[in-house]
């Protein structure tokens, strides 16, 4: 059950997205949120939902898995919409009881609604189309320039890392506790959330302390494994800057001017 | 060679800050090439000598030599653990990359080679243990016996002259204990590398050249598996198992002395009895 989640999951593909450099996606993606909350009117939104769709195509990731992935946000995108169509003031256009509908409102909900699940596409394309070690890679290469301001660069990316390599051991550890304890008559399913919250306790302590036995055990392996920090550390896989990236670098800036263009319209 | 010489090591444990002497006065001698089994109840100080001799722990006193390099010195650190690799207990708890040869690749990293090096080397150390054809796999997709090889590859990329293991098969079922100990052979017999298995499975002690049975801190027993497994009585003292063909040939011995009490195999005994 726990291991469904998809959110983050990297697709194998050949794709040009595939291929780019993981700087270039990262920053991409960076200017492309950028681009996303500087447009402001239906011209420079309807041009955003194109260009999305055109990443879509372009990562070659098949449109029914990539639309699975949105799943998880609907109830958020929902909460979202319905909040700013009730709660933004305007031009009153229908009201019941308290419950009011306002010009403004319906175009707040409409353009944040949009933002939202524009966002989450864009950022899974991102993390299909690159590998977790090329992500992390990508943030420690791009973080490094403020390493002199204390930025803790390689840790972070390393700390990420086996983020990632444990998390399903430790999903996988968490279903075994909860089938030994509710082989015991433990339940998780029923009562209130208090009930339940109470319930996750007696799963929480032992799954800390193991985590706990884990870490201290993975970084003496680490170490006799002359693991000592980034200091002249080399990769297998180096990150290489190509054409493509460059190309793609300067698309996605003419994408924002564009977007920024919009606004005068 | 990895020269042992009246090692003591104390740790403070508890609140009490109570002494506790892990080791006692240990001395041995590890040639290069050969394959040496440490057998010992729990807590008899194994695992401690283990770390000791790669510098994770230091000695509190006596030293300890590798390849006349003494651990104690800091400058050397490294040389050491790239010389002397360890394989762990727990499968899980020593793979750090997201895929098999990101991991392999991991200590070459730390120690700064260039990519097209690494690259060649995490190539040759899959070969060695059957792997190749998982590289781009995610740890948590293997079973337990290729967990410990893949574990194994990591530390011979490093192209150590010994490997430790520390209970390398504690965790894993049969097949996958199996897998280890053929690896391990393997490493020991084609590449000459030298293994020091830590263990608590007589049949995995049977194997080695030389038998090294630790209690209390200290070496209570010394010697080729023949001679060490035919002290059927004192190894019972030590809360060891033995091995059970040689404690039917202790057994027979008393009725039928030309039975000896240095046989370890079935094969063995078949010929004895049945010759």
């Amino acid at each position: 059950m726990l291991k469904d989640i998809t959110i983050g999951q990297y697709l194998v593909g050949n794709s040009f997205l595939h291929k780019l450099d993981p700087r270039t996606k990262i920053i991409g993606v960076l200017l492309y949120m950028i681009a996303l909350f500087t447009v402001n009117n239906f011209i420079g939104m309807g041009a955003m939902i194109v260009v999305s769709a055109f990443f879509v195509l372009l990562s070659q990731i098949p449109l029914n898995y990539f639309l699975k992935g949105l799943k998880p946000i609907v109830l958020i995108v929902m909460l979202t919409v319905v909040l700013q169509i009730f709660m933004t003031p305007g031009e009153v256009l229908w009201q019941w009881g308290f419950l009011k509908i306002t010009d403004m409102g319906l175009r707040q909900a409409g353009f944040m609604g949009t933002r939202l699940v524009l966002l989450v596409s864009i950022t899974s394309i991102l993390t299909l189309t690159t590998t977790p070690i090329a992500l992390t890679d990508g943030i420690e290469s791009l973080l490094k320039p403020f390493q002199k301001i204390g930025v803790p660069a390689h840790e972070l990316a390393m700390m990420m890392t086996i983020a990632l390599r444990f998390i399903p051991t430790l999903i996988e550890e968490t279903e075994k506790i909860m089938q030994a304890q509710a082989a015991r008559g433990a339940d998780f399913e029923s009562g209130n959330l208090m009930e339940r919250g109470k319930a996750m306790i007696p799963l929480l302590v032992p799954l800390f302390l193991s985590a706990f036995k884990r870490a201290d055990e993975l970084a003496i392996a680490m170490e006799a494994r002359c693991y000592h920090g980034g200091e002249n550390r080399t990769r297998l896989k180096p990150l290489q800057y190509t054409a493509k990236d460059r190309v793609a670098l300067l698309a996605l800036l003419l994408m924002l001017a564009l977007a920024w263009a919009t606004r005068m319209v | 060679m990895i020269k042992v010489d009246g090692l003591t090591h104390i740790f403070y444990s508890g609140s009490q800050k109570k002494e506790v002497k892990a080791l006692n006065n240990v001395s041995l001698e590890i040639r290069e090439g050969e394959h040496i089994a440490v057998l010992g109840h729990n807590g008899c100080g194994k695992s401690t000598l283990a770390k000791h001799l790669n510098a994770l722990l230091l000695p509190t006193e006596g030293k300890v030599q590798v390849d006349d390099v003494d651990t104690a010195n800091e400058a050397d650190l490294w040389a050491i653990r790239q010389k002397v690799g360890m394989v762990f207990q727990n499968p899980d708890n020593q793979l750090v990359a997201t895929t098999v040869e990101e991991d392999v690749a991991f200590g070459l990293e730390n120690i700064g080679l260039e990519s097209e090096l690494i690259r060649q080397r995490v190539d040759e150390a899959l070969a060695c243990v059957g792997m190749t054809q998982f590289r781009d796999k995610a740890p948590h997709l293997l079973s337990g016996g290729q967990k410990q090889r893949l574990a194994i590859a990591g530390v011979i990329a490093m192209r150590p002259k010994y490997i430790i293991f520390d209970e390398p098969t504690a965790m894993l079922d049969p097949s996958g204990r199996q897998e280890v100990i053929r690896t391990m052979q393997q490493l020991n017999r084609e590449e000459n590398i030298t293994i020091v298995n830590i263990t608590h499975f007589m049949e995995e002690a049977v194997l080695a050249d030389r038998v090294v049975v630790m209690d209390g801190g200290r070496i209570v027993l010394e010697g080729n598996p023949k001679e060490v497994f035919s002290q059927v009585d004192y190894l019972k003292q030590m809360h060891l198992d033995v091995p059970p063909i040689a404690e039917l040939a202790g057994l027979l011995h008393s009725e039928r002395p030309d039975i000896t009490t240095d046989i370890l195999t079935i094969e063995e005994m078949v010929a004895k009895l049945c010759p």
